[in-house]
């Protein structure tokens, strides 16, 4: 088992920062070949290093790594510690060229099964640790059925499918190569079929990469009137000067996305336009579509002015997003309040200022309420999962490739098989179903062989 | 009068066990059904084949018979596969069947502390759960410390042909009755398996003129590392093909009902083999082909028989008779012996250990078909290994178990003692994961050291075996440390032949990594005084390098998985979380090791993990 694996330690979001762990043999010289700073394998032990981690000449994100070498480390064995600073995407991006690299993604709980495997922590914990496994495996098999009944599993499904094709036709070229009517493969025959498989790759991670991990979490839309404040509560909450706010009625009529990680769950906000009925046409999209956006949002934040009386619309509002997740946002508190709160319910109410900058805390201990969050896991499987096919199939497609140079190279067809094999296996880790015996049946189900 | 060892059945398998242990100086009795029917191949004339030839390669490595044997008695030799790759090369041999037994014949009774003796074994004795020898039909008891079964299809064997059934062996010879039941009384769970030849033609009532000519190969081959080779090049017999045509197909599928498979008999339990189904079964199932293909083998200069390969069935003779009669060039052939096909018992091979003993019964060891297997190389590569490790548990010694990447012979035991069989088990090359590294050429470098070990390679081999490695060595050494320069005559050279000039100088290690160079350009720089079979091998490693480290990379991270022991007095019943399936499965094949446990079907990465967690902490609550 000294093979070396990684994982984000930290909750998942865009918390300042995350931290990516590797330990194993390799963990300190495939660090170091992505790595532009200090030579790593020179450092000593225990000390934290800056530079970057690069994808070739491509700067993915600012770090600082550290490293602890065998035996003093958590895990005993080689460890490294990568503290990411570019948010979720780059944080992903970073495992993702780790996965390429060599590294295989940590089971849930590994790392401390290394500890303790490695006399690291005591017996106690072991029985824990057993529980911890199973539960997460459990939880990640539920999760992984559920997204392999979709689109994307079966795309790999199907690449799969033509890979086999590939092989067990030179496998079978291979273990009856008397039979002269089937007919033998040949590196013209092959190399098509590659470019064919690497185009669908292509295509699957372009898609992939669009429907990118950011777009998972909560939906969340902000709506309100006009000028109640809500680029400024996505500002604060953003704690950047990311929206314009200003005091003109009707100038947010763009959807404005923001990205806020609330402990370890991600809310994707959606700045909707001032929501009144109104005769311009430019803004009546706008607000069109912010009726749009409660159809589909998962919480809305439904923000009031404290110096302003309740209207018509408000109150309709209200009415159509009673059987939703909201919350009532009422904001610039520090004015003088014309507000009927009475009106409003009590226990999904807030008060804030967002030039005060003051409430925003509670409003994230509200959802933190709302969605139970200290129940869900930390190292969310989805997220991983997702970053975890994804590099897969990178390598998949690396392997590929390999195969593709081998052939064109005139290596003979069964040294690249290796490499086209080695694909196969990769998606299959990606779909869960690696298993020889597959390709065996596959062989007597399309050839026609015997005595 | 005890022995030391009983071997129960005298065919490839039974063969090899009892020369195992008879070499090994172990007192050994082979008891046959018939000692004429010693050795003989009651299927095809061949021996090797695409993965089964790297076997027989293997069997001569660790000190075997077989690949000396079928040297001995070749008709015709291929190397398959050549251009497909070093890897997948694998010899194939047409055998004579009347040769090939006596051969074996002679060797056996040539070899001392061997006694063979003709007999059915009906019974065997056990006493608290240890062999202590066989009893035979006519009641008598021979004692041994040791017993081997290698019965192959003659337990309970029924030929079925058309809407018969009989109760028989192959070629005539009477099957056990008893022993299957027996075996079941003491605990092992039996299979029925279903396995058919196709017919013989007699030589002279084929038109060759309508026939196509296939000769071996013009390059002299043999399996044994001796390269002693018995045959001349140009005398090798021929093969022949022929191809089925719709007339064939119409016949079959009028007749269809008729056939034991499809409905001529309805008591049929036997599970056949995926990957030999019978003519009716590729018509039925590849109903789009056109014609398949059938090869005429010659079965032995000592009479006219030609074995017609992919025509077994099992339809009634004078179905038969139409089938064969509507081939082209077949008008008026002669079928000496119709096709057939037989059903026997075989044992569940999750039973037995890595090393071929039964779990249930001690100093039991069972090799060939009896295991599920089908084939006369994984029959004789599983004797081999039964009758080395009976005779090291004689010694008192620890079993010799061939990994994965050892061998091909590992990967044929572990699928069956880890995965069990559905249908009867061939090696194929897409069973071996590392089969870089299981090549033709390089079985000796694999195996001669175990074979010395175990005591089956005599001094004289081993250092031979030793000189070999030496020199593939020194030559490695001499090419890396000769390096060429930049210099006018060599870049223009360089030039001709399309090659990158050179700037710098480079070892001929590097300069031979270069598509466009090999061995021979080589010798213009440098004398190189090797024979071919240290430059090939050489010259392989150099070429295939990067594809050679991957795998031995793999190996690597493999062999650390089999080097985590599990101890058999493990009770899997006591281990929380263990999911349910995970727990029977293992309860069932009980792993050595963690390696072999991940390749149980139905025991996922998290029941591993458990399991591992478990036995570190037995470990720690043990100190």
């Amino acid at each position: 088992m000294n093979d070396t694996i990684a994982a984000i330690a930290t909750a998942l979001g865009i918390g300042s920062i995350s931290i990516i762990r590797i330990s194993g043999e390799k963990a300190i010289t495939i660090v170091n070949r992505i790595f532009k700073g200090a030579d790593l394998k020179e450092v000593d032990s225990h000390t934290i290093h800056y530079g970057f981690i690069m994808n070739g000449a491509e700067k993915i994100d600012e770090v600082l790594v550290t490293v602890m070498r065998a035996p003093k480390s958590f895990t005993t064995e080689d460890v490294v510690e990568i503290n990411c600073h570019g948010g979720i995407a780059a944080t992903n991006k970073v495992l993702e060229m780790l996965l390429i690299n060599g590294i295989r993604l940590a089971e849930p709980g590994e790392f401390t099964k290394r500890a303790f495997l490695n006399g690291r922590i005591d017996l106690l914990e072991a029985e824990g640790i057993m529980d911890l496994i199973e539960a997460k495996t459990e939880k990640k098999r539920s999760l992984a059925l559920s997204q392999m009944g979709g689109k994307i599993s079966n795309l790999i499904r199907d690449l799969r499918k033509d890979i086999v094709e590939i092989i067990s036709h030179i496998e079978v070229n291979i273990d009856y190569p008397e039979y002269e009517d089937i007919e033998v493969l040949k590196k013209e025959d092959i190399l098509p079929k590659l470019e064919k498989i690497d185009q669908k790759i292509n295509h699957i991670l372009k898609e992939s990469n669009d429907a990118s991990i950011i777009e998972d979490g909560i939906l969340t839309a902000i709506i309100g009137r006009p000028n109640v404040g809500k680029s400024s509560l996505l500002n604060v909450l953003l704690d950047e000067e990311k929206a314009i706010v200003t005091d003109i009625p009707g100038t947010t009529r763009d959807i404005v996305e923001g990205l806020v990680p609330i402990d370890g769950i991600l809310l994707k906000i959606i700045d909707t336009a001032g929501i009144r009925n109104t005769e311009d046409k430019v803004e009546s999209i706008g607000v069109k579509k912010s009726y749009d956006f409660i159809e589909k949002a998962d919480l809305i934040l439904f923000v009031l002015n404290y110096n302003q009386s309740l209207t018509r619309e408000d109150l309709q509002i209200l009415e159509k997003i009673k059987n939703k997740n909201y919350i009532v946002v009422i904001n610039k508190v520090d004015l003088e309040r014309r507000i009927e709160v009475e009106k409003l319910p009590y226990e999904k109410t807030v008060y804030m200022s967002a030039l005060k900058k003051s409430g925003v805390e509670k409003i994230k201990t509200k959802i933190h309420e709302m969605y139970h969050l200290e129940k869900l896991e930390t190292q969310d499987p989805t997220y991983l999962t997702n970053a975890r096919s994804l590099a897969l199939l990178e390598k998949a497609k690396i392997s590929l490739e390999n195969g593709r140079k081998a052939l064109e190279n005139g290596i003979c067809v069964d040294m690249a098989e290796i490499d086209i094999r080695e694909a196969w296996s990769i998606l299959g880790e990606i779909t869960g179903d690696t298993y020889t015996n597959e390709l065996i049946d596959e062989l007597f189900s399309r050839f026609c062989l015997g005595k | 009068m005890k022995y030391e060892v009983i071997v129960v059945g005298g065919g490839h398998a039974g063969c090899e066990a009892s020369l195992a242990s008879a070499r090994k100086g172990h007192r050994t009795l082979l008891i046959t059904g018939r000692i004429g029917n010693i050795a003989t191949m009651p299927c095809n004339p061949s021996i090797g084949g695409s993965a089964k030839g790297i076997v027989v390669r293997e069997i001569d490595a660790l000190g075997g018979e077989m690949g000396k044997n079928a040297d001995q008695s070749l008709l015709q030799m291929k190397m398959l596969n050549y251009k497909k790759g070093p890897a997948v090369r694998a010899l194939r041999a047409q055998a004579d069947k009347v040769t090939y037994p006596q051969n074996m014949l002679q060797t056996l009774q040539n070899t001392d502390y061997l006694d063979i003796k003709e007999g059915i074994v009906e019974d065997l004795i056990v006493e608290e759960h240890k062999v202590q020898g066989v009893v035979l039909e006519d009641s008598e008891k021979i004692l041994s410390n040791m017993v081997i079964l290698t019965t192959g299809t003659y337990l309970k064997a029924d030929i079925l042909v058309g809407d018969t059934r009989r109760r028989e062996g192959p070629n005539g010879e009477r099957p056990s009755e008893f022993l299957s039941d027996r075996l079941k009384e003491l605990g092992f769970k039996i299979i029925r398996l279903k396995t058919g030849t196709p017919q013989r033609i007699e030589k002279r009532s084929i038109d060759f003129t309508k026939v196509k000519l296939e000769l071996g190969d013009s390059k002299l081959y043999t399996f044994s590392h001796d390269n002693e080779a018995y045959y001349q090049v140009e005398e090798q017999i021929p093969c022949h093909l022929v191809y089925t045509n719709e007339k064939t197909h119409q016949i079959i599928r009028e007749n269809l009902s008729k056939s034991s498979m499809y409905g001529g008999l309805n008591d049929i339990e036997g599970i056949g083999p995926r990957y030999c189904p019978s003519i009716e079964d590729k018509i039925v199932r590849f109903s789009d082909k056109e014609r398949h293909q059938l090869f005429l083998e010659p079965e032995s200069l000592y009479y006219d028989d030609i074995y017609l390969q992919g025509f077994s069935t099992s339809m009634p003779y004078d179905v038969q008779e139409d089938m064969v009669h509507s081939l082209e060039g077949f008008e008026h052939a002669i079928i000496k012996k119709y096709a057939y096909a037989i059903e026997y018992d075989a044992i569940y091979p999750t039973q037995l250990k890595q090393s071929l003993e039964t779990k249930l019964i001690e100093n039991l060891f069972t090799a060939g078909q009896i295991n599920g297997t089908s084939g006369y190389e994984e029959a004789a590569c599983q004797g081999l290994m039964a009758g080395i490790n009976a005779s090291l548990k004689l010694e008192g010694k620890e079993p010799l178990v061939l990994r994965r990447s050892d061998a091909y012979i590992g990967v044929l035991i572990d699928d069956l003692v880890t995965k069990g069989v559905r249908d009867p088990y061939r090696l194929l090359t897409s069973r071996a994961e590392y089969r870089l590294l299981l090549r033709h050429d390089n079985a000796d470098l694999r195996l001669r050291e175990y074979g010395y070990q175990v005591g089956l390679i005599d001094e004289k081999k081993y250092q031979k075996y030793l000189d070999k490695k030496n020199k593939i060595q020194e030559l490695t050494n001499l090419l890396k440390n000769t390096k060429i320069t930049p210099k006018k005559n060599i870049n223009e050279y360089f030039e001709k032949i399309g090659s990158p000039i050179l700037k710098d100088s480079i070892s001929l290690y590097n300069l031979l990594k270069r598509q466009e160079f090999d061995m021979d350009k080589l010798k213009q720089f440098i004398e190189i005084p090797y024979d071919k079979e240290i430059t090939e091998e050489v010259e392989l490693f150099n070429k295939y390098e990067g594809y050679i480290k991957k795998a031995e990379e793999e190996v690597r991270k493999m062999l650390s998985l089999e080097d985590e022991k599990i101890p058999d007095f493990i009770n899997y019943d006591r281990i929380k979380n263990l999911a349910s399936e995970a727990k029977q499965k293992l309860k069932e094949v009980k792993p050595t090791s963690i390696g072999q446990a991940m390749r149980i079907s139905g025991v996922n990465p998290s029941d591993i993990s458990i399991l591992m967690i478990y036995l570190k902490k037995g470990e720690k609550n043990g100190k």
